[in-house]
């Protein structure tokens, strides 16, 4: 049956509140760092579970911020599912705190009523009794305490005061129970309840009897809950359609009743127990902070002034660690050379395994930057003002005001771009910014662009002013965000249709931010990439190792008999050398440094040879056919298939394929060998053109296995991901295509 | 009148709402018959509006405030 009892001997304590009342700080102070993350089974909802150290076992839940148990998102529908043991395997609390903001204790207070009504002991944490006094406020907590006849625990927990007495409440022996329910629905609707609650209880006698009115009360507001009875208890779920329809019929507006009711006994019971000792007139600091940050001219001003900032930041000072992570893992492989003798499991282990690792942790400068900025944006309620302040523009494109700086990010990389999409309250924007978010032109295409804008594009400047190449590039960034626009649009208007959104947004008083809290949440979300996205990113990089290895070819003739010439020529001279009186190590350093080109060309030509005989060639070969109308040749085919791994991957498989060893963008000799490239009747297999589509196709290909693994864990399904790697490789086909047929149709080709 | 129509500064009662189905999750965070608000700013662009109701400032859009009807302050 639908309701999980409590079996365990450790106490399960829930954590709820609203978004903004401090709760994760409450939760961080109960549990130290002993926590752990996961997902709740089947949704996208992150389970943050925690233990507090003492005798008893204590398990701490930190349910999402929640301004209702009345589900109108998935956090909360999980908030309530956990609280009422409606999720198998998670049984009923056995005790809750609510946290509150003892700031804004109304509304606060709205979801203690609910959370009252579920007949589980509960603790009231009266947080921020620092800023309720700084406001003026003066609250009687023995007072407050009474009439919601449950304890309530005054506390500052950005200051730590408070938590030793919340401890101590929560292992006591005895949990006392909750008083009965104080407040009424409108009469019309309470009369329905008893009958309702009978044929609950007879069909569903699981439920804790204390609990039967609050799912009686969900189903009569709630289409979600209702539904869920459906299965557990159809003739419930009729009854309370009946009554539905009925009241309809005599238009009653049921679905306020709760609201009206519960905010009926709040109103006055606040204006009983909070005594106000200023001017309510008066403008508080953070209204005169905010007649600057969200001016006409000073706070978009502001707000771009800080998008630069960690644009700098996240693109430029995390370089300098990126390279250095990149050198350490070059370095680390080129031990692991030395040491091991050399074998397939040796390659194995350098190409397949420590690069796999690197590609992981590479990433890990920028998302520890990106999140410290917007740890700092929330913690200071800053990134409450950045979404007020452009939520009219991205209104136009479908998306919120709080979808700005996730896109933005992306431009650095997409993966903590698409993370910090996290910030989005709302399911919809939040899923539709993930999947434009790779859109935007992130860093790893940046050397691309690079290498073949500066080897195909003209040089030459547009009225004496703008470099050619340079326009190329911006052209490249514009394309990528205006093509992000226009997939938000269509996304909005075709798979989330009738999905009929408004836009409300608290915005929270500013407060000092905490770097404590801040450098917490760095290293959360640093935990959830490298774990989660890490697993998948290094398979793949396996993967893609074996593809680009296997088969091994046998070489050709020709080649074999290279190789043996330049063996024959070595052993010649080490003799010769000998024979001259040189030692035999000696002999053999002279030869090997004499003959260190020729030999580097040799391996390159054979490198270039069996990639071109491996899976990765057999595919750039297989794919060539549909290449071809966006003017690619096998070469690039395998190039894009094994970019797939990263980006800027292209570039060394290129460098493999053309025999030229290892080599950057810049490098003149690639430069040199794709500009010398001829098919067999002549033409040159790079024509300005053909850069052209290529770098489109890079523009708009979702050719990032890391992207997609961050998508999988954000959005917990496969299905988002493969939908976002289907839309925009079709994208960057019908573009390259109409780029390349559109220009050869001219002559430009 | 509705709160749409109000100016920065300006304070009013909420009577009610325009449609016959309000957005449940603006009256749980607040914005019920009865209750006074006040518009405090609007953003950058005009759009939303910051307001301020029950001591807390909720910024919502003009099109979802124009659905909230106010008490006429001269019958009020």
């Amino acid at each position: 049956m639908a309701v999980s009892q409590s079996h365990s001997s450790s106490r399960r304590v829930a954590l709820i509140g609203n978004p903004n009342v401090g709760k994760t700080t409450v939760f961080n102070l109960l549990t130290g760092m002993r926590q752990k993350v996961g997902n709740y089974p089947g949704v996208t909802v992150e389970k943050k579970t925690g233990r507090m150290e003492g005798d008893v076992p204590v398990e701490i839940i930190d349910l999402p911020g929640s301004y209702s148990l009345s589900p109108k998102s998935l956090d909360e529908r999980i908030a309530y599912d956990v609280l009422s043991g409606h999720l198998a395997g998670e049984p009923r609390p056995d005790l809750v705190v609510c946290v509150v903001d003892a700031s804004n204790l109304e509304r606060n207070l709205y979801l203690v009523s609910q959370v009252l009504d579920l007949g589980i002991p509960t603790i009231v944490g009266l947080n921020m009794m620092d800023a309720a006094e700084e406001a003026g406020l003066s609250i009687d907590i023995p007072l407050l305490s009474e009439r919601l006849g449950v304890p309530v625990l005054p506390m500052s927990a950005s200051r730590n005061d408070g938590i030793g007495k919340l401890k101590y409440q929560i292992r006591k022996e005895e949990l006392a129970p909750v008083l009965d329910r104080q407040w009424t629905l409108m009469s019309a609707v309470e009369v329905e309840v008893p009958a309702l609650i009978e044929v609950l209880a007879t069909e569903a006698p699981k439920v804790p009897e204390r609990q039967r009115f609050i799912e009686v009360l969900q189903c009569l507001t709630s289409d979600t809950m209702l539904d869920y009875w459906t299965k557990w208890a159809p003739e419930f779920q009729k009854a309370v359609q009946a009554v539905r329809s009925r009241l309809q019929e005599n238009k009653v507006p049921y679905q306020q009743a709760e609201v009206i009711g519960r905010y009926g006994w709040l109103s006055p019971l606040v204006a009983q127990v909070v005594t106000r000792k200023k001017d309510p007139g008066a403008a508080s600091v953070s209204d005169r902070i905010d007649s600057v940050v969200t001016h006409r001219v000073f706070g978009p001003l502001l707000f771009a002034l800080l998008l630069l900032l960690i644009f700098q930041a996240v693109f430029s000072w995390a370089t300098p660690l990126m390279d250095v992570i990149e050198h350490g893992v070059v370095l680390l492989g080129s031990l692991a050379r030395d040491f091991f003798p050399a074998s397939m499991a040796t390659d194995l282990l350098v190409d397949g395994v420590i690069s796999g690792v690197g590609n992981v942790v590479v990433f890990l400068p920028q998302i520890l930057l990106l999140f410290f900025f917007l740890g700092l944006m929330e913690d200071t309620g800053y990134m409450a003002r950045s979404a007020f302040i452009m939520d009219r523009l991205m209104s136009r494109v479908g998306l919120g005001g709080g979808s700005v700086v996730p896109l933005l990010s992306s431009f650095a990389c997409a993966i903590p771009g698409i993370m910090a999409a996290r910030t989005l309250a709302n399911p919809r924007d939040r899923l539709i910014t993930i999947m434009v978010a790779p859109l935007m032109s992130c860093s790893a295409r940046l050397p691309v662009y690079t290498l073949f804008i500066a080897a195909f594009l003209p040089t030459g400047t547009v009225l004496g002013l703008i470099t050619f190449q340079g326009l190329a590039m911006f052209s490249m960034y514009l394309l990528g965000t205006v093509m992000a626009f226009v997939a938000s649009l269509v996304l909005k208007k075709i798979v989330f249709k009738g999905e009929t959104s408004f836009f409300a947004m608290e915005l929270p008083p500013y407060r000092m931010p905490r770097f404590k809290q801040i450098f917490w949440r760095m290293i959360d979300r640093s935990k959830a990439f490298v774990i989660r996205a890490g697993k998948i990113i290094f398979g793949m990089s396996i993967v893609l190792w074996g593809l680009a290895r296997f088969p091994v070819a046998d070489l050709s003739p020709e080649m074999a008999s290279v190789r043996m010439e330049a063996d024959q020529a070595y052993s010649v001279q080490v003799d010769s050398l000998m024979s001259l009186g040189k030692s035999q190590t000696e002999a053999s350093e002279l030869t090997g440094k004499a003959m260190a080109a020729t030999y580097h060309s040799i391996n390159a030509a054979e490198s270039g040879y069996l990639i071109e005989h491996s899976f990765i060639g057999m595919i750039g070969h297989g794919l060539e056919p549909v290449m071809r109308p966006l003017g690619f040749d096998w070469k690039i085919s395998a190039g894009i298939v094994s970019a797939f791994a990263a980006r800027e991957v292209i570039i060394s498989a290129l460098a493999t394929i053309y025999s030229v060893g290892d080599v950057d963008e810049d490098s003149p000799l690639l430069r040199e060998k794709l500009k010398a490239d001829r098919y067999p009747n002549g033409d040159p297999v790079y024509t300005p053109l053909v850069a052209v589509s290529l770098l489109v196709f890079f523009v708009l290909a979702l050719q990032c296995m890391s992207t997609l693994a961050i998508a999988k864990r954000e959005t917990n399904s496969w299905k988002w991901p493969a939908v976002m790697w289907l839309y925009m490789t079709g994208l960057a086909y019908l573009f390259s295509l109409i780029v390349y047929q559109g220009g050869t149709a001219l002559g430009w080709g | 009148m509705t709160v749409a129509d109000l100016k920065p500064g300006d304070r009013a009662v909420i009577k009610g709402w325009l449609t016959d189905s309000p957005p449940i999750r603006l009256m749980e965070l607040g914005i019920l018959p009865g209750t006074a608000i006040e518009v405090v700013r609007f953003a950058p662009l005009g759009d939303p509006i910051d307001i301020k109701v029950r001591g807390y400032h909720l910024s919502i859009r003009k099109e979802d405030a124009s659905q909230i009807v106010l008490i006429d302050s001269f019958s009020a």
